[in-house]
């Protein structure tokens, strides 16, 4: 049953990221089942991060739609924290596709970051603005395709 | 039987969930004061950085300041949830409901960002925010750094994830900071006359109320003079290197005492705004 719930929860796409599913962003922490009710753990990227309830509402329709759950639970929690290097390598390809470079390694000594155009993965890129268009992503430009594209913010514990 | 699976993980039994961490009755009135001053202070702050919202100075901090202020919003929401499950009742009426005196946020977060209104003739101080916002930011940053060693597990937990946030925000204040005070001529002039207008009330954001030393003691949180001096060491190199003398002689909390309930008329004018919807119908479901 965990497995079916599993599966669902791969059919969950960030709201605003329709390639990458919330497994592949590491979101999920846990997967309870007990008799015919399931919980769900998830662990939020941003606190603020207004997809939460959307991604919530698409889980319990999701494994709604196996018809063997009679109560499904979403539950948020803190701990542990969501960081970036939980997102999987499919997810990393899947961001790339979509044309988000994924999150970079983060650097603690000197807190620099190093980010490659996903369009032409040249390593001459610029950071526009630290924060982006939702509280997960920056802004950047590409000086070898000149083009601008966005990034996953590196969040790490180290910090 | 009880099964899980666990992020990383395969298959694996457990025991017994993890539920709110049980508190001796003792300190729970210094743990809820604290959390009251923690999610009132971001709460407020928050707020006023929306105001900003199309007004900031240019398009990418627009992004950046309303991207900032819904983290922000984000850790209010986080602490008044751990109000809710110390049964202080529920999270929107925490935010929403209680009057300006039940409200323990510092006075000097709760300050208009300047004169007009943001749907018409707003004429906001930019070196008051930029000054505001990072003094704030610096002092949370502290806090923080001793939270996540709190004897309350949960408030730990929380701060891990608060802080992991606040590095960003951090960066952007300082480097406003730093770069506004290096400019010279009617930036300098400015940002002078916010640094005097937020240090006259940063004594307001750095105490921690009557409770502080109850606070303390059980382990929740480090003295509030601990703190105090550990923002005035951090600060130091960073006055210095804007040729800019601050002592702890300049903190002061001339507007009151918010962690006792004393506030201005600003935060009575933000209290009737925001919750205006919210007071439409109380008990609507959003």
């Amino acid at each position: 049953m965990i497995k079916t719930a599993l599966e669902a929860l791969h059919n969950v796409k960030d709201p605003e990221i329709d390639t990458i599913s919330i497994v592949d962003l590491g979101m999920v922490e846990q997967i309870e089942v007990e008799g015919h009710s399931v919980l769900v753990k998830l662990l939020p990227t941003f606190m603020g991060c207004p997809a939460l309830d959307i991604i919530q509402k698409n889980v319990e329709a999701e494994i709604g739609k196996a018809g063997i759950f009679e109560k499904i639970e979403v539950r948020f929690i803190y701990h542990p924290p969501w960081t970036s290097d939980r997102v999987t390598e499919t997810g990393r390809i899947k961001l790339k596709e979509f044309g988000i470079a994924p999150p970079p390694k983060f650097i603690s000594e000197t807190g620099g970051w190093q980010v490659d155009c996903p369009f032409c993965g040249s390593a001459y890129t610029t950071m526009d603005n630290l924060f982006g268009p939702t509280a997960c992503r920056s802004i950047l430009y590409c000086k070898s395709c000149r083009n601008p594209f966005e990034a996953m913010k590196p969040v790490s514990t180290m910090m | 039987m009880k099964r899980r699976f666990f992020h990383g993980e395969g298959w694996r039994k457990v025991t017994e969930p993890a539920g709110n961490m049980p508190i001796e009755a003792k300190i729970k009135p210094a743990l809820t004061s604290l959390l009251y001053q923690l999610a009132d202070d971001d709460f407020i702050l928050a707020y006023r950085g929306a105001e900003w919202l199309g007004l900031a100075p240019h398009i990418e901090e627009d992004v950046a300041f309303s991207s900032i202020s819904q983290d922000t919003m984000g850790h209010a929401a986080m602490f008044y949830q751990l109000l809710a499950d110390l049964g202080e009742g529920n999270v929107d009426s925490l935010a929403h409901a209680r009057k300006t005196s039940e409200r323990r946020n510092a006075v000097l977060l709760e300050l208009v960002n300047g004169p007009g209104h943001y749907l018409s003739s707003a004429q906001y101080d930019w070196a008051f925010a930029v000054v505001r916002n990072y003094f704030y930011t610096q002092a949370k940053k502290i806090r923080l750094d001793s939270l996540k060693n709190s004897s309350y597990r949960p408030l730990a937990e929380v701060a891990l994830k608060v802080n992991m946030e606040l590095y960003y925000h951090l960066l952007h204040w300082k480097t406003w900071f730093i770069q506004l005070m290096q400019a010279g001529g009617e930036a300098r002039t400015r940002m002078e006359a916010a640094i005097g207008k937020v240090l006259a009330d940063f004594e307001g954001v750095l105490i921690l109320g009557p409770l502080a030393k109850e606070m303390a003691e059980y382990g929740l949180i480090e003295k509030e003079e601990v703190s105090k001096q550990r923002w005035l060491h951090t600060m130091k190199p960073v006055f210095e290197s804007v040729n800019l003398a601050v002592s702890e002689a300049n903190l002061a909390m001339k507007t009151g005492n918010g962690r006792i309930g004393e506030h201005t008329v600003d935060l009575d004018d933000a209290l009737s705004t925001l919750s205006e919807v919210y007071n439409i119908n109380p008990a609507a479901s959003w």
